[in-house]
C-alpha cells in the first residue's frame, strides 16, 4: 500500500521554526524552512540532521517550497542551503521572493552585528540561497519534475501568502502555511478548490479561538487609542514591517482622516517607505477594493503617518508609533517599550501573536516585572581574561497592556472552512499549541469523521493511501460497454464488462480479449469439446434433427436456436449433428460440439 | 472533431473546436479594418469634412449623396464606423460552453458574442489580458459615445446598389452582418463572464478536457492554449513572438507532441524587421522635432507603445530632446499605464528583478516622474491649456476613423514641418490617410509587428513537431504583393489544412484510448500473468461507472443469496446470469509434456497417431480422442463429465489465457 508521511522538524505543537517533511510518491519535500524567535541557541533553526547525519542535503529532498516571508517559515533558509547544503529548487511566490531577503538581511544585521554572533549565515549566503528560488504563480500548475507538481493558491495571511497543493500520481497533499479565512483591509480571504488531497497540513495557532467580527475588532482598537491620544498617552503598536502593518495605517489613516485628529503617527525603520513599495507594486495579491481603485488612489500612499527617528520617542505629548520587531523582542520596538513602560498614561497594543520566550508574550501573560538584560559592560581583568557582566535590571510595567488578534490566522471556523472547501480524506495539524491542538484535533473528527493527527517535532506520522489505478481503455470497449447500458448504470442490474487488461513497460491497456490477442501478436487456441449421444428414435436423421430443434425451441426460450442448412442445430454457439449408427437405423448418435468459451447455464 | 472557422482575418481570429462532446471558441477577434471606408469622427466640427461633396452615380440614377461622401477620388460612407464581426450563422453559438481568449487584442469581438446569441458559458483569460482588454474596449466606447452621430447610413448596403460603388466600397463583404460598437454596458456584462487564469493552470471542463494556457511572448499576459485529454493533444497558436520585448517569453517546449496545431496571428509585416522599424521611428522623430515640426504617433493605448516609451527613454537624452514634450492622450491613458507596472508576474525576466529592488519596471514611470511624460484623458480640459508645440503625441485610433487623433490630423496635416509615424500593423497607412488627402504633412510607416515571421514559426514547428497543421489560407501562399517570395509562406510536411471565413474543417483524428481508472480493491484482486518478457496480462470483469465524463471500474459486487426455493426454477424465467465469461486462449499444447502429465494423472493407455496439422491422442481405456494442432485442441468424450474437466483443466495449464 502507498503511503504518504509527514514529520514536522518544527511547528510540531509548537509555533516558530515551520519546517515539514513529507514523503510522498517517492517524492521528499519540505514545507518551510523557518526559525524559532523565542531562542537563540542551537534550537533557533531546526534539526536538518534528522535527514541526514553528514553531507548536504540535496540528494535527500526533491524541492523546498516557502509559504510566506515570516521569518519563522524562511529565517533558516539561507542557513539550510547554504551552510548545510542543499542545490535543489526552492519555491516561493514573486512577492515572498522580493521581500524574504531583505527581512533575511534585517534578521542577520540584528544577530552578528548587534549581538555579535558569529557562525551565522552571511549577505553573500542570502544572495546565493535567493538565486536557487524558482518564483511560483497563484494557480499556476509547476512541473518539477516528471511526476512532482506543485500549485499555489492564495492565502491571504501576508503579501504573496500561499498555500501549495502537491501531487504526485493520484496522492495528494495540501499545505496551509499561515491562512485567514476573513478578507481584511489590504488582503482578500483565502481559497482553494475542491482539490480532495489525503492529508491537508493546516496551521491551528487560533485553533480554539473563534474571533468577533473584523468590525468590531477594528472598532475596539481605534477606541483604545483615541482615548489613550485623548488623555494625551503614548501608544506603542509593535508590528513586523510588512503584513499587519499595512493594514493597521490604512485603518489609522481613515480614522485620523474622519475625525481630523492631529496626534502624529510614526512608523519606525526606513523599510516601510520601501514595504508600502512592495504593496504598489504587488498590488494584484490585495483585495479586490484596493486593486479596483489603485488607478485612482492608492491605499498605500499615507498622508498622515510619517518616518520614526529615535528622539521623538521623548518628546512630549500624544503619539502613535508602530515599531518593529512585533514580538518586542529586540530592536525599535523593544527601546521604545523600556521607555514608555513606566507611564501609566501609555499603552501597548499587541496587534498579533507573540512566541513563548518574547517580552510581549511575558506582558500579555499578565507579568508586571519584568528582568531585562541590561548594557553589557565588559571590563578587562588582564591581557587574557575579559569578564562580560550584564546588569540585569527590573522593569515595572505600569502602562496599559492591550491584546487585539489582528494577525492574520484562521481561526477554528476558519480551518474548519477551509476543510470544507477541500475535502481532505485526513487532517495534520502543525503551528498551533498543542492544547489548543487536542481540542480543534477532537472538533474536526467528530465534525467531519476523518483522522486527524497533530504529531510533535521530530515524530512521524504515516497515511496509507489507496490510490486508483489509471489504465487508458480501448475506445471501442468503453462504446461498446456504454452504448449498452446507457450513461447511467442501474444499481440494481450492474453489468459486468470484461477486457483483458496488458501491462508492458510503464502503459497499462484495456481491450477486448480479441483486441489484446491481436495486440500480442498471439494466435487464439481453440479449445473444443465434443459429446456423443446415442438415442432411439426410428425417424430419418433430418427428422431427428428437426424434432429435437422443435424441441429445443419451446423449452429454451430467449436463447438463439438456429436450424442450419448445412444439417445442424445450433444453441447460441453449441453444435448439435445427428447421424444414425451403421448397425442399427433406429440408434442416433447425437454429436454436441462446442468451445471452451461456452458457458454452462444450469437448467 | 471539428473546427468552424468564424473569421477570414488571420491575425483576428475567432474559430469554434468541438472536441469530445465540448464546444470551446479560440480567441473573439473583432475585424475593424472595415471603419477604413466611413468617415473620421471629428471632435470637433470640421468644415473640410463637412463640406465633402456627396456622391452620385456616373450616370446619376444612384444618389446617396446623404450617405456617401467623396474625398480625394475615394467614396467614404457618413455614418457611425461598424465592424465586420465573426459569422454568426455557421453553427449555433448558444451551444458554445467555453471562449478562449489569447491577448487583448483577440477578445474585442467579445460583448457580440456573449450578450446576444445566447451564450451561457465561461469566458477564460489571464488578469493582464482582462485589464488590458477592459481598458481597450472602454476607450473604443468613449471615443465612439463622444462624437455621437445621429445617422446611420444603411442604403449602400442594399445588394443592388452596392454593386454600382467604386471600390474598395464594392468589394466590402457581408457588410449586412456589419454592427455598431458596442456599449459599455454591454462590455461590463460580457467581462463579468470571465475566469482568470494563470500560466499553466490546468483547468478541467466538465472531466472530458483539460485547457491550460501558455505563455506566448507577444504582450501583457498573452497566451497560447494547450487542449487535451488524456490521449488527444490540441495547441492553440495564437499572436506569439520570440523577440525580447516586455513580456514572459514564449513558453515553446509545452507545444510538442500535439495531434493538431492550429496557428494564427503570425507578423503582418514579414519583411519588417522590427528593430529596423523601432530605429526608423527615433531618428524620423529627432528630425521632425529638430526642425520644430510636431510628431503624431497614431497607436493602440496597450502593447508596442510601452516598447516605445522605454526606447525613447534611452534616447531623449542622447538625441537631445530632453526638452521636448511627450504627450499620451487617451480616456485610458492613465490606467494603461499604471496597470503595466502591476503585473510582474507576466514580465520578462529583468523587469522582475527590478520589481524585486522594489522599482517600477517600466522606465515610463521615471518619464512622468521628470514630467518628460504627460497623459490626458483628452484634447478638453488640462491638455488644451497645458499643450506646448513642437512636441510628440501619441494617441489612437491607429484606423485614424475616430479618438483624438482625428483633431491633430486635420491641425497638423496642412503643414510639411509635421511627421506622421505609423507603428501599428493593423491598417494600410495609405487607406488610413485617404479621407485626409491631400495632405501636406510627411508619413512615416515603420510598422512595428513583434509576431511570429515565417523563418521562427518554420523553426519552431520543427521543434514542437505536431501531427497536423491547421492554419489560415492567407499563410499556404505568399502575399499578393509579393508572389515571388516562397519564403513568405508555411512549406510543411503534411501541407498544412488552410482555412477561410466559413470553412469547417473535419480535424485527422482517431481517438483511441480512454482513460477509466481502476479502484483499488479491483485492482488488488488482479492476477496478472506474464505473457512475454516485460508484457503481462489480466483478465478484468468489471462494473463500469461513468459520472461528470469519469468513468471507473468497479468489482463486481457479490449477488445477494439466492433465497432458498423449494421449487426448481425455470431458466427461461429467470434474466440471463451474470457469469464471468471464460478468457480466450492461446498458445499450444506441446505433446510429450501433455503425455506425461496425462501419465501423471493415471492415463497411460495414450495410443498417439500423427497427422498432417498435429497429432491424435487416443485414450484408450477411457474410449477418448484428444486431437492436438497448433492453434486448437480437440476433446472428443462421451457422457463423462468428471473426465472432461479433468482433461480440459490439464490442457488449460499449457495454454495463456486472455
Amino acid at each position: 500500500m502507498p503511503e504518504i508521511k509527514v514529520t514536522p522538524l518544527g511547528a510540531g505543537q509548537d509555533v516558530g521554526r515551520s519546517c515539514i517533511l513529507v514523503s510522498i510518491g517517492g517524492k521528499n519535500i519540505m514545507l518551510d524552512c523557518g526559525m524559532h524567535m523565542g531562542y537563540n541557541d542551537d534550537r533557533r533553526f531546526p534539526d536538518f540532521s534528522y535527514i541526514t547525519q553528514n553531507g548536504r542535503l540535496t540528494e535527500f529532498l526533491d524541492c523546498v517550497i516557502i509559504s510566506h516571508f515570516h521569518l519563522d517559515h524562511c529565517g533558516a533558509l539561507p542557513y539550510m542551503s547554504e551552510m548545510v547544503g542543499y542545490d535543489g529548487p526552492i519555491y516561493m511566490t514573486h512577492p515572498t521572493k522580493a521581500i524574504c531577503p531583505i527581512l533575511l538581511e534585517d534578521f542577520r544585521k540584528i544577530t552578528v552585528d548587534k549581538k555579535g554572533e558569529t557562525n551565522f549565515f552571511t549577505s553573500q549566503m542570502i544572495k546565493d540561497c535567493m538565486k536557487k528560488v524558482i518564483p511560483l504563480n497563484l494557480h499556476q500548475t509547476v512541473q518539477v519534475d516528471d511526476e512532482l507538481e506543485i500549485k499555489a493558491y492564495y492565502a491571504g495571511h501576508v503579501l504573496g501568502a500561499a498555500m501549495v497543493h502537491i501531487k504526485v500520481g493520484s496522492e495528494s497533499v495540501v499545505y496551509t502555511g499561515d491562512y485567514n479565512m476573513t478578507p481584511d483591509r489590504h488582503l482578500g480571504a483565502a481559497w482553494i478548490d475542491k482539490c480532495r488531497p489525503d492529508i491537508l497540513i493546516s496551521e491551528s495557532t487560533y485553533a480554539t479561538t473563534i474571533r468577533d467580527s473584523k468590525r468590531c475588532r477594528e472598532r475596539d482598537f481605534l477606541k483604545k487609542v483615541h482615548e489613550s491620544i485623548e488623555r494625551g498617552g503614548k501608544v506603542l503598536i509593535p508590528v513586523f514591517a510588512l503584513g499587519r502593518a499595512q493594514e493597521l495605517c490604512i485603518l489609522l489613516e481613515t480614522f485620523w482622516e474622519r475625525m481630523n485628529l492631529k496626534a502624529p503617527i510614526y512608523f519606525s525603520t526606513g523599510l516601510t517607505e520601501k514595504a508600502n513599495h512592495y504593496y504598489k507594486l504587488f498590488i494584484t495579491w490585495t483585495n479586490q477594493k484596493i486593486r479596483k481603485t489603485f488607478v485612482q488612489r492608492n491605499m498605500f500612499e499615507f498622508k498622515h503617518i510619517k518616518a520614526f527617528d529615535r528622539s521623538y520617542a521623548d518628546n512630549p505629548g500624544p503619539m502613535v508609533v508602530f515599531a518593529t520587531p512585533g514580538m518586542l523582542h529586540a530592536g525599535q520596538s523593544l527601546q521604545i517599550f523600556k521607555k514608555w513602560a513606566g507611564n501609566e498614561k501609555n499603552m501597548v497594543i499587541m496587534p498579533g501573536y507573540c512566541v513563548q520566550g518574547t517580552i510581549g508574550h511575558k506582558i500579555l501573560n499578565g507579568q508586571r516585572k519584568l528582568e531585562m538584560e541590561g548594557r553589557a559592560t565588559v571590563r578587562k581583568l588582564s591581557f587574557t581574561f575579559t569578564l562580560t557582566f550584564f546588569l540585569l535590571c527590573n522593569l515595572d510595567v505600569k502602562l496599559q497592556v492591550e491584546y487585539m488578534s489582528f494577525s492574520a490566522h484562521a481561526d477554528a471556523k476558519g480551518i474548519m472552512q477551509l476543510i470544507r472547501m477541500a475535502e481532505p480524506r485526513n487532517m495534520l495539524l502543525v503551528h498551533g499549541e498543542a492544547v489548543k491542538m487536542e481540542f480543534l484535533k477532537g472538533k474536526i473528527e467528530q465534525e467531519f469523521s476523518i483522522n486527524c493527527y497533530m504529531p510533535a517535532n521530530g515524530e512521524t506520522t504515516t497515511v496509507t493511501t489507496n490510490p486508483s489505478v489509471p489504465v487508458d481503455i480501448s475506445l471501442n470497449l468503453l462504446k461498446r460497454e456504454m452504448a449498452l447500458g446507457g450513461p447511467l448504470p442501474d444499481p440494481k442490474k450492474p453489468r459486468t464488462m470484461h477486457g483483458t487488461l496488458i501491462m508492458k513497460e510503464n502503459s497499462l491497456k484495456l481491450v477486448s480479449s480479441e483486441q489484446a490477442l491481436k495486440e500480442l501478436g498471439l494466435n487464439e487456441h481453440q479449445l473444443r469439446f465434443t459429446c456423443r449421444v446415442q438415442l432411439q428414435d426410428p425417424h430419418s436423421d433430418p427428422d431427428t434433427l428437426h424434432r429435437i430443434y422443435t424441441h429445443l425451441k419451446s423449452v429454451l426460450k430467449g436463447y438463439t436456436i438456429q436450424h442450419l442448412p448445412d444439417g445442424t442445430v445450433m444453441v447460441e454457439s453449441i453444435v448439435i449433428k445427428v447421424s444414425s449408427s451403421a448397425e442399427d437405423p433406429n440408434t442416433k448418435v447425437l454429436l454436441l460440439s462446442w468451445s471452451y468459451q461456452v458457458t454452462f447455464l444450469r437448467c | 472533431m471539428k473546427l468552424y472557422c468564424l473569421s477570414g482575418h488571420p491575425t483576428l481570429p475567432c474559430n469554434v473546436l468541438k472536441f469530445k462532446s465540448t464546444t470551446i471558441m479560440l480567441d473573439c477577434g473583432l475585424d475593424t479594418t472595415s471603419v477604413l471606408n466611413f468617415l473620421p469622427l471629428p471632435l470637433v466640427h470640421s468644415p473640410r469634412l463637412s463640406k465633402l461633396p456627396g456622391w452620385v452615380s456616373k450616370d446619376g440614377t444612384i444618389n446617396l449623396e446623404k450617405e456617401l461622401k467623396e474625398c480625394a477620388g475615394r467614396v467614404f460612407v457618413d455614418s457611425q464606423p461598424e465592424f465586420c464581426l465573426p459569422e454568426r450563422e455557421l453553427l449555433d453559438l448558444s451551444t458554445i460552453d467555453v471562449i478562449l481568449i489569447s491577448n487583448y487584442h483577440c477578445m474585442m469581438a467579445l460583448p457580440y458574442i456573449t450578450e446576444h446569441t445566447g451564450f451561457t458559458g465561461t469566458v477564460y483569460a489571464t488578469e493582464p489580458t482582462l485589464q488590458i482588454g477592459r481598458l481597450l474596449m472602454e476607450e473604443l466606447v468613449n471615443f465612439m459615445e463622444r462624437v455621437p452621430k445621429a445617422q446611420s447610413a444603411t442604403c449602400w448596403k442594399n445588394k443592388e446598389i452596392q454593386r454600382m460603388l467604386p471600390g474598395p466600397l464594392k468589394d466590402a463583404v457581408e457588410v449586412w452582418t456589419w454592427k455598431r460598437c458596442y456599449s459599455m454596458q454591454e462590455v461590463n456584462s460580457a467581462l463579468s463572464k470571465v475566469q482568470l487564469v494563470g500560466y499553466s493552470q490546468k483547468v478541467e471542463l466538465f472531466g472530458a478536457v483539460q485547457i491550460s494556457p501558455l505563455s506566448s511572448g507577444y504582450s501583457l499576459g498573452s497566451s497560447n492554449w494547450i487542449i487535451q485529454s488524456h490521449h488527444e493533444k490540441v495547441s492553440y497558436v495564437s499572436g506569439s513572438s520570440l523577440l525580447t520585448t516586455h513580456p514572459q517569453p514564449m513558453d515553446q517546449s509545452s507545444l510538442k507532441n500535439s495531434d493538431v496545431l492550429i496557428l494564427t496571428g503570425l507578423t503582418q509585416m514579414p519583411t519588417a524587421n522590427p528593430d529596423g522599424m523601432l530605429g526608423e521611428f527615433c531618428s524620423n522623430l529627432a528630425m521632425t522635432i529638430r526642425a520644430g515640426g510636431n510628431v503624431l504617433v497614431p497607436c493602440y493605448s496597450s502593447g508596442v507603445i510601452y516598447d516605445l516609451l522605454e526606447c525613447l527613454y534611452q534616447f531623449i537624452e542622447s538625441a537631445n530632446l530632453g526638452t521636448t514634450p511627450f504627450y499620451f492622450i487617451s480616456p485610458v491613458a492613465n490606467s494603461s499605464l499604471e496597470f503595466s507596472q502591476i503585473f510582474a508576474e507576466w514580465l520578462c525576466h529583468n523587469k522582475q528583478t527590478k520589481v524585486y529592488l522594489p522599482e517600477p519596471p517600466f522606465p515610463h514611470a521615471e518619464l512622468i516622474q521628470t514630467n518628460k511624460l504627460k497623459h490626458y484623458p483628452s484634447i478638453h480640459g488640462d491638455f488644451s491649456s497645458e499643450f506646448r508645440q513642437p512636441c510628440v503625441v501619441f494617441t489612437g485610433h491607429p484606423s485614424l476613423r475616430f479618438g483624438d487623433v482625428v483633431h491633430f490630423m486635420e491641425l497638423w496635416g496642412k503643414s510639411s514641418l509635421n511627421t506622421i509615424i505609423f507603428t501599428e500593423p493593423d491598417f494600410s497607412y495609405l487607406d488610413a490617410l485617404a479621407p485626409y488627402q491631400p495632405l501636406a504633412m510627411k508619413c512615416v510607416y515603420c510598422p512595428i509587428d513583434t509576431r511570429l515571421n515565417f523563418h521562427q514559426v518554420s523553426k519552431l514547428l520543427k521543434e514542437v513537431q505536431p501531427l497536423h497543421v491547421v492554419c489560415p489560407e492567407q499563410y499556404t501562399q505568399p502575399p499578393l504583393s509579393q508572389s515571388h517570395r516562397s519564403d513568405l509562406m508555411l512549406e510543411l510536411q503534411p501541407p498544412p489544412m488552410p482555412y477561410r471565413r466559413c470553412s469547417v474543417l473535419n480535424l485527422p483524428f482517431r481517438r483511441r484510448y480512454e482513460r477509466v481508472y481502476i479502484l483499488p480493491e479491483l485492482a488488488n484482486s488482479l492476477v496478472p500473468s506474464e505473457i512475454k518478457p516485460g508484457t503481462s496480462v489480466a483478465t478484468v470483469s468489471a462494473v463500469l461507472h461513468s459520472k461528470d465524463n469519469k468513468h471507473t471500474l468497479q468489482s463486481v459486487p457479490k449477488p445477494p443469496p439466492a433465497p432458498p426455493t423449494k421449487k426448481r426454477k425455470r431458466v427461461i424465467e429467470e434474466p440471463p446470469v451474470v457469469l464471468a465469461p471464460k478468457p480466450l486462449l492461446s498458445g499450444a499444447v506441446p505433446l510429450e509434456a501433455f503425455l506425461a502429465t496425462l501419465q501423471k494423472h493415471g492415463i497411460s493407455e495414450v495410443k498417439v497417431e500423427e497427422t498432417a496439422d498435429g497429432h491424435i491422442l487416443h485414450l484408450q481405456a477411457e474410449d477418448t480422442l484428444i486431437q492436438l494442432e497448433e492453434d486448437g485442441t480437440h476433446i472428443v468424450c462421451d457422457n463423462n463429465e468428471p473426465l472432461r474437466t479433468t482433461l480440459r483443466d490439464l490442457v488449460l495449464r499449457f495454454l495463456q489465457k486472455l
